[in-house]
């Protein structure tokens, strides 16, 4: 959720800088962001749910059985 | 040249005083689901900002992709995962949380102090010319032409995304599916003909339109069937006798 937060403070400074400059091209950057914020969510969250499945707990700090 | 009339900067002073309170709130609310209801609050802010600064078509995609699709996401694996389920506040990594806060404050102070005061070498333009043919055709016009190969990478970033879900989703089956011959003879040799016939329709038995109040079988005990199982594993389970009619008027009147 937080990475949220960042992806939409960067959208919210290029449609300024946009404005300002006078050219859509960030709102186009904006626009591609928010795509791949989009799908960035989608795979996060089936991973999320692939690890309830099988280990019946969210805590994906427990993901740690690879580490040494 | 631009200049923000008043109403812009009325409305700029009321909301992003909000939405910053409500982003952090966020980060420090206890539970899950009031953080994910704050950030859908920001969220909304910003797709108000967005367009009040005539990027309308960026708007109207916040709310519907950001608001409506993402954030509705975070809210239902909140709820698949359990609203009291918490992680742990213990860090694994010593000291991070004394060198997050001053890598935060850092870069915020390097954000007001040296990158805010940069300047552009001119004013705001604003965009009415850039908009003159509305904001969609000057995005459409941008978005084929020079930003082409861009959106054709990010289509194909969308569709591996959707199948890279439906992957990490997937489950094998154990054992084999059954055959519509076997139900049928799971169905008449089960536990009781009565239910040879399939089921009442959902609501027949039913106390109350919440799905964890059971529905009662005509001697009064609940029916195992009208709860999902995860909710009765859970202990999530209402008493259906808090929704009983107190009295039932019985008698029967002539009419006039």
């Amino acid at each position: 959720m937080c990475v949220e937060l960042m992806l939409n403070a960067a959208n919210l400074t290029l449609v300024t800088f946009s404005r300002v400059n006078g050219t859509l091209d960030g709102q186009v950057m904006a626009f591609f962001t928010m795509v791949v914020a989009a799908c960035e969510v989608v795979v996060g969250l089936a991973i999320i749910v692939a690890i309830y499945r099988s280990r019946r707990s969210a805590s994906v700090d427990d993901a740690s059985l690879l580490k040494r | 040249m631009l200049t923000i009339q008043t109403p812009e900067a009325v409305m700029f002073w009321f909301l992003a005083p909000l939405s910053v309170v409500a982003a952090l709130g966020m980060l420090l609310v206890k539970k899950a689901v009031h953080s994910a209801l704050l950030l859908a609050w920001v969220m909304i802010t910003l797709a108000i900002f967005y367009i009040a600064q005539d990027a309308l078509f960026l708007g109207i995609v916040q709310i519907v992709v950001y608001t409506g699709a993402v954030m509705m996401l975070f809210l239902f694996i909140l709820m698949l995962v359990g609203v009291d389920a918490s992680d742990s506040l213990t860090e694994t990594i010593p000291g991070l949380r004394p060198i997050a806060i001053t890598a935060a404050l850092g870069f915020g102070g390097l954000l007001v102090s040296l990158i805010g005061r940069a300047s552009l070498g001119h004013g705001a333009y604003g965009l009415t010319a850039a908009n003159s043919e509305g904001n969609v055709q000057g995005l459409a016009k941008l978005l084929f032409s020079t930003y082409v190969w861009p959106f054709e990478v990010v289509s194909a970033l969308l569709i591996t995304a959707a199948l890279g879900a439906m992957v990490l989703a997937h489950h094998q089956r154990t054992v084999d599916r059954p055959t519509q011959r076997e139900q049928a003879i799971a169905r008449f040799r089960g536990a009781s003909l009565g239910s040879a016939a399939g089921l009442p329709n959902p609501g027949v038995y039913a106390r109350h339109n919440a799905v964890d109040v059971p529905a009662l079988l005509p001697d009064g005990s609940a029916a195992p069937n009208s709860i999902s199982a995860t909710l009765k594993a859970r202990g999530d389970m209402l008493d259906s006798a808090q929704f009983e009619l107190s009295e039932v008027d019985n008698t029967v009147q002539e009419e006039k």
